[in-house]
């Protein structure tokens, strides 16, 4: 249904990387391509996880943002130590929005920022006893954390301290869970190593320690992983499920504790919404546990619909009903959104660059709304995600890994989307551009857009981003130097 | 040598390699037997790698270690 064909899409890459050197354009050539949806296998047409080419714009973070920031930082109980230099953790305090309900400073740490504040003499003596001291301090002063975790730093990796050994004594001391993580920035070539190590971090240091404890479960036991309660999305997934007839033990890691996940081992089955962040996690416990999981995706009432019954099938008939019982009841303000917002919305064109899950999972959202997406990209994905991409995606369609901040405004000022979906870094550059642009991590402090619930906000979002009389006013600088000389000429 | 873990997928045996963050599927397993399972595995993305034959897993995923025959071409 696209509106390009397959050469057309072809020529677009190539004349767009036309200004780049032999050996840049021979790297990024892989990494774009037109979509084929007979293809398969994603690495056939699309290479992905590479390192990013020295010299552009990558809009790529790093181990310890994939760490800290995504998996660890949400556990709103315990206290994440940004160990190392002030700044990883002070620019990339809150900018989440992972909400959670609590006291900030007494009894939840979502929001605030624990740095042991690297010196030059730490740097050159070595900073464990930094560390052994900042855990005494945060013991004293916030004596309801529920455990630490000590989230490195680039430095922690070069000089090699040895914050295992600090953890483990520390363990001891304040008889409560201090978690060393080896997430320093360097490793690997973008946040997605970050999440596989806080992953590696759970699994060896949180997930066992409750085996054996008698424990009261319900054979509805379920356990929503990878869902980062960005703008309250976990809660609008949780009331569905609930709805259903399931028990939610534990949400990983938005609004989420500790407690909850020394608890999911218990669990029937995990339901997986972040493939990208944690099917590390959920891999283990499908081996050791035996719980399976299940890949789900909660945008829009089309694929809400499929993932309920999907989940549904896991259970007896009592869920299923319940399950149905809500689709119905759903389904009258679904059809009463859809009338209001899709005629306005109507064959507007999309392009999406964002991470994780979310350049494939809200393409089901944005066609209930009758508007298309013209391109898709992943910042971090690897070729597991493009494989899953391929099928939601329409043949010929634009596919962009890693993209540079060239490639993606080339992209954007040819194919002319109505509208783009993508971060704060990009935000500005499009709308001086005069086109529309939403936050897609941050959902441009909206939200949640999960759930029914959420897509009656995603909805409205996107009519007023697109329907926002400024950009009719707007004319872009290149443009109105253009029209001047044109009434120079005349 | 490395740590791999074969799943049941939707569509057969899907191999991981954690390493590498590697998912691919398994097209053909040498032996499937409940006595004797394992030995060459050949991979959707070219790679082939070999695991010592053992008796069928009663249960999967199983995390097992595996010898590189082929690589996948990148």
């Amino acid at each position: 249904m696209s509106t390009m064909t397959r050469e057309e899409t072809e020529a677009l890459i190539a004349e767009v990387l036309e200004v780049y050197p032999d050996k840049a354009k021979k790297d990024r050539t892989k990494h774009l391509a037109a979509n084929d949806v007979s293809v398969e296998q994603s690495k056939k047409c699309i290479t992905s996880n590479r390192k990013s080419l020295p010299g552009v714009m990558t809009i790529r973070g790093c181990a310890y943002a994939g760490s800290k920031g995504v998996v660890w930082g949400p556990i709103k109980d315990m206290i994440h130590i940004s160990h190392g230099p002030v700044g990883c953790g002070q620019y990339s305090r809150a900018g989440r929005r992972n909400y959670y309900v609590g006291t900030t400073g007494v009894d939840t740490f979502g929001t605030m920022n624990f740095t042991s504040d690297f010196q030059e003499k730490d740097i050159v003596f070595g900073g464990d006893k930094k560390l052994a001291k900042l855990i005494e301090e945060v013991e004293q002063l916030f004596p309801l954390h529920k455990g630490i975790s000590v989230q490195s730093e680039c430095p922690i990796g070069l000089i090699g301290d040895d914050i295992e050994s600090v953890s483990k004594k520390a363990t001891v001391a304040i008889e409560k869970p201090v978690i060393p993580v080896r997430c320093e920035g360097f490793r690997g070539v973008s946040q997605s190593l970050g999440h596989h190590i806080a992953n590696d971090a759970i699994r060896d240091w949180v997930l066992d320690k409750r085996d054996g404890q008698t424990y009261e479960s319900t054979p509805y036991d379920v356990a929503i992983i990878g869902d980062y309660n960005i703008g309250g999305d976990a809660w609008a997934t949780r009331i569905l499920l609930e709805e259903m007839g399931l028990r939610v033990v534990a949400q990983w890691s938005g609004d989420g504790t500790i407690a909850e996940m020394m608890n999911t081992p218990k669990v029937k089955l995990n339901l997986l919404h972040c493939y990208r962040s944690m099917n590390y996690i959920s891999r283990h416990m499908e081996e050791k546990y035996g719980i399976p999981y299940m890949e789900y995706n909660f945008f829009g009432p089309t694929k809400i619909v499929e993932s309920c019954r999907k989940i549904a099938a896991f259970f007896d008939d009592s869920v299923k009903e319940k399950t149905e019982a809500m689709i119905a009841r759903y389904q009258v303000m679904m059809d009463a959104i859809i009338a209001k917002y899709k005629p306005r919305l109507q064959g507007k064109k999309v392009m999406l660059y964002v991470g994780g899950l979310r350049p494939r999972h809200v393409i089901g959202a944005y066609e209930d709304l009758g508007m298309e997406v013209i391109g898709t990209g992943y910042e971090f994905a690897h070729n597991d995600d493009y494989d899953r991409t391929i099928k939601e995606m329409g043949d010929a369609t634009l596919l962009y890994d890693d993209v540079t901040g060239f490639e993606l405004e080339e992209f954007v000022k040819r194919l002319k989307p109505d509208m783009v979906g993508s971060g704060i870094k990009e935000k500005y550059i499009f709308q001086k551009m005069g086109i529309p642009l939403r936050q897609m991590h941050s959902w441009d402090y909206s939200g949640p857009y999960h759930g029914y619930d959420g897509f009656a906000i995603f909805a409205r979002d996107m009519d007023i981003a697109l329907s926002n009389p400024t950009f009719k006013n707007l004319t872009p600088p290149w443009k109105k130097v253009a029209e001047e000389e044109v009434k120079k000429a005349a | 040598m490395a740590n791999i873990m074969i799943r049941q997928g939707e569509k057969g045996l899907t191999f991981y390699l954690p390493k590498r963050d590697l998912e691919a599927s398994i097209e053909s397993i040498e032996f499937d037997t409940p006595e004797k399972w394992g030995g060459e595995l050949k991979l959707d993305n070219g790679g082939s790698y070999y695991i010592d034959p053992i008796a069928k897993p009663p249960r999967l995923p199983i995390s097992l270690r595996a010898k590189r025959l082929g690589a996948a071409e990148d």
